[in-house]
């Protein structure tokens, strides 16, 4: 069983923070890591930048500028985590966009992860029929998760499929928007997450996007087996660097219960 | 000869793309859940209306009494007497309301968009020439336009921004990266993304998911259809040759689609080389790119060995994308377009020599096709014949035209 399969089976209200490999600073990417297991963060996506992200909001976007200035590639990335085992135990996905990957090589990638200790992969763009074609043995083989993406347009045939042939969790985007929109979770959204939990799917979910705080994340936590924070840990990274202490305030805020 | 056969077989244009969008390994969908969804609703209403008789009618309307076609194909004999070889004949793009040929697949999207109920056009735009066409296709439509535009391009191509400010659409700056072509469709995507209920993302070329290479294809092939007759009735025949500038490639494409299956016609896409051949110099995709996604599709792609898109640098605003229509792709691979490329010295002569010789200011955008049909008629016989596609004017250059070359050419204060 894979971190992320074990994660999901012991605990419940599961914070994943996402962050830009090599940003603010390019060797910041295994430190920023550290502090983030140590601060009590429950899995961790990494994005992989690149310099058209039609899914990303501003911040996210702009954090992959910084990191592309700063240098950072798929290889570098690689060399900077190849002590990420056995030294951290917290599970780690790979989030990056399908060019980039596809000129790294699938195969090379996915044997990369392997060797790295790299958990899971994100490609959004990379449509689902073509990763089952083309890729899903290679994931399969190698032990690494693929996740795909939800939204509220999702037809529910298709989220059968990914329910079917996923093997990690599914990533629910909580609106139809880029990523950074600072709204509350609106009555839409909890009507979305209810029709999906009604699902009964196999796979466990985590809703993303729009989630900054303690409400909006617990409220996620109500429907989901947790929620995905970005932009604005983005944002405090942004301001503060890889500030040990200002991380895991920032964490503790969001986790804390009532 | 065996290739022929194939050539037929590959070159079935009721078979391009299929379903999923795809021109040989081309085109395609690669795009997050959010946007997969609604571009998918844009790909289903497209299919529902475009056979609706009205629909045709209406947009057959407009293309006569409103943008003027059909536009006329212009032999032009000065150019050629000068040159000593090919007869060059101009399809007349530029004289279309607005001045480009961009405004054939605006009254499209923008009917499209409205029937869909859309109360908002947004697009990118390069040399502005887009931006003005859908701009105007909003006004006359009723529907309000907001269009993105990289930082640099307004500076360069001022009057097209204003063009637009006064048709009423909101011209948004995109800031990031090299602030042209590429920054503005990442704007326009992700401003796409924030409202897709009211807004409709025209998109400006054969670029972009499904079905934008083929929609557009289809409202611009009104191009080549009319030429093809024009240029029948005034010769006799059909063109030898075919020219025309390829950026994401929609003007050289609605000329090519109707002579795809003319064995005898040759074509010739023609690409920005820039300054230089060295990457960053140049927008010329599909000389120097390899296979790659951006922005929702599968096309050659001008990108680092990263995979990261490579700058890109052309005096033409409307040419400078580092990515190129599936179609257009597809079409190299199979040999059935050649794509060659002008660079910006050659446009800037070609632009200067067609004013003063026929008395037609055209686009830098058109002249690297204008360029090009010049190199090839002087070494031809004088019966060969060469059409070139002359999408749009340059009234929008010249003053850039005067800043960077006034003292070469004799022309600034």
């Amino acid at each position: 069983m894979n971190r992320i399969a074990q994660l999901f089976k012991e605990k419940k209200n599961i914070l994943s923070i996402y962050y830009t490999a090599g940003f603010p600073q390019l060797t910041d990417t295994l430190p920023i890591l550290e502090t983030l297991e140590k601060a009590g963060a429950d899995l961790v996506e990494i994005g992989m930048p690149f310099s058209d992200p039609l899914a990303d909001g501003p911040t996210i976007q702009q954090s992959g500028q910084t990191a592309l200035k700063n240098g950072m590639t798929i290889n570098l990335l690689f060399e900077q985590l190849a002590d990420l085992r056995p030294q951290l135990s917290i599970p780690v996905i790979l989030m990056g966009y399908f060019n980039p990957v596809h000129k790294f090589g699938m195969e090379r990638f996915v044997e990369q992860c392997r060797k790295t200790g790299v958990d899971g992969v994100i490609i959004p763009d990379l449509p689902f029929d073509e990763y089952r074609e083309k890729y899903e043995a290679l994931f399969t083989q190698a032990g690494i998760s693929n996740i795909f993406l939800i939204t509220p347009q999702t037809p529910e045939e298709r989220i059968k499929l990914i329910d079917k042939n996923s093997n990690g969790f599914i990533y629910m985007v909580s609106s139809a928007s880029v990523t950074g929109t600072k709204k509350e979770i609106s009555e839409q959204q909890t009507r979305y997450f209810k029709r999906i939990n009604n699902m009964q799917l196999a796979s466990p979910r985590l809703i993303g996007f729009g989630i900054s705080d303690r409400a909006s994340f617990q409220k996620a936590c109500d429907y989901a087996a947790g929620a995905i924070v970005g932009s604005a840990f983005i944002n405090l990274l942004n301001n503060e660097g890889n500030n040990p202490e200002k991380i895991s305030d920032f964490i503790q805020s969001i986790k804390k219960t009532n | 000869m065996e290739s022929k056969v194939n050539l037929k077989e590959q070159l079935r244009v009721e078979n391009m793309p299929t379903k999923e969008g795809y021109f040989g390994e081309y085109g395609g969908k690669f795009l997050p859940a959010a946007l997969e969804s609604v571009i998918g609703e844009i790909a289903e209403a497209y299919d529902r209306i475009k056979d609706d008789p009205s629909f045709k009618e209406e947009l057959m309307y407009l293309h006569q009494h409103y943008t003027g076609r059909p536009s006329p194909v212009f032999h032009a004999k000065n150019l050629s007497d000068e040159l000593g070889g090919a007869q060059i004949y101009l399809k007349r793009e530029d004289l279309n309301h607005t001045g480009a040929h961009k405004i054939n697949h605006c009254l499209g999207e923008a009917l499209l968009a409205k029937r869909m109920g859309k109360t908002k056009l947004i697009a990118e735009t390069g040399a502005g020439q887009h931006g003005v066409a859908l701009a105007t296709a909003a006004a006359l439509l009723g529907l309000e336009c907001d269009i993105y535009m990289g930082e640099v391009d307004i500076k360069k191509e001022y009057p097209n921004v204003v063009r637009m400010r006064i048709l009423g659409a909101k011209v948004i700056p995109a800031t990031h990266g090299l602030k042209t072509l590429k920054e503005a469709v990442d704007a326009a995507f992700e401003a796409y993304l924030k409202d897709p209920v009211t807004q409709f993302y025209a998109i400006g070329s054969v670029v972009g998911p499904h079905p934008f290479p083929m929609m557009v294809r289809d409202f611009q092939s009104i191009i080549g259809i009319e030429a093809k007759a024009q240029f029948r009735e005034m010769t006799g025949k059909l063109p030898d040759n075919l020219v025309a500038c390829v950026g994401g490639g929609s003007n050289s494409i609605g000329l090519f689609s109707a002579f795809l299956h003319d064995e005898s016609v040759n074509i010739f896409g023609v690409e920005p080389a820039g300054t230089s051949f060295k990457t960053g110099d140049h927008a010329a995709t599909l000389s120097f790119g390899k296979p790659g996604m951006i922005h929702g599709f599968k096309c050659y792609l001008l990108q680092d060995e990263e995979g990261q898109p490579a700058p890109v640098n052309t005096i033409a605003s409307g040419l400078d994308y580092p990515g190129v229509g599936p179609q257009h792709s597809y079409l190299k691979d199979i040999n059935r377009v050649n794509y060659d490329t002008i660079n910006d010295q050659e446009a800037i002569d070609a632009f200067i020599k067609l004013a003063r010789l026929e008395g037609i200011i055209p686009a830098l955008e058109s002249a690297h096709a204008v360029a090009y049909a010049m190199k090839m008629a002087a070494g031809m016989p004088k019966d060969q014949t060469i059409l070139v596609n002359l999408s749009g004017r340059g009234d929008k250059d010249i003053d850039y035209v005067v800043e960077r070359f006034g003292k070469e050419f004799n022309i600034s204060e």
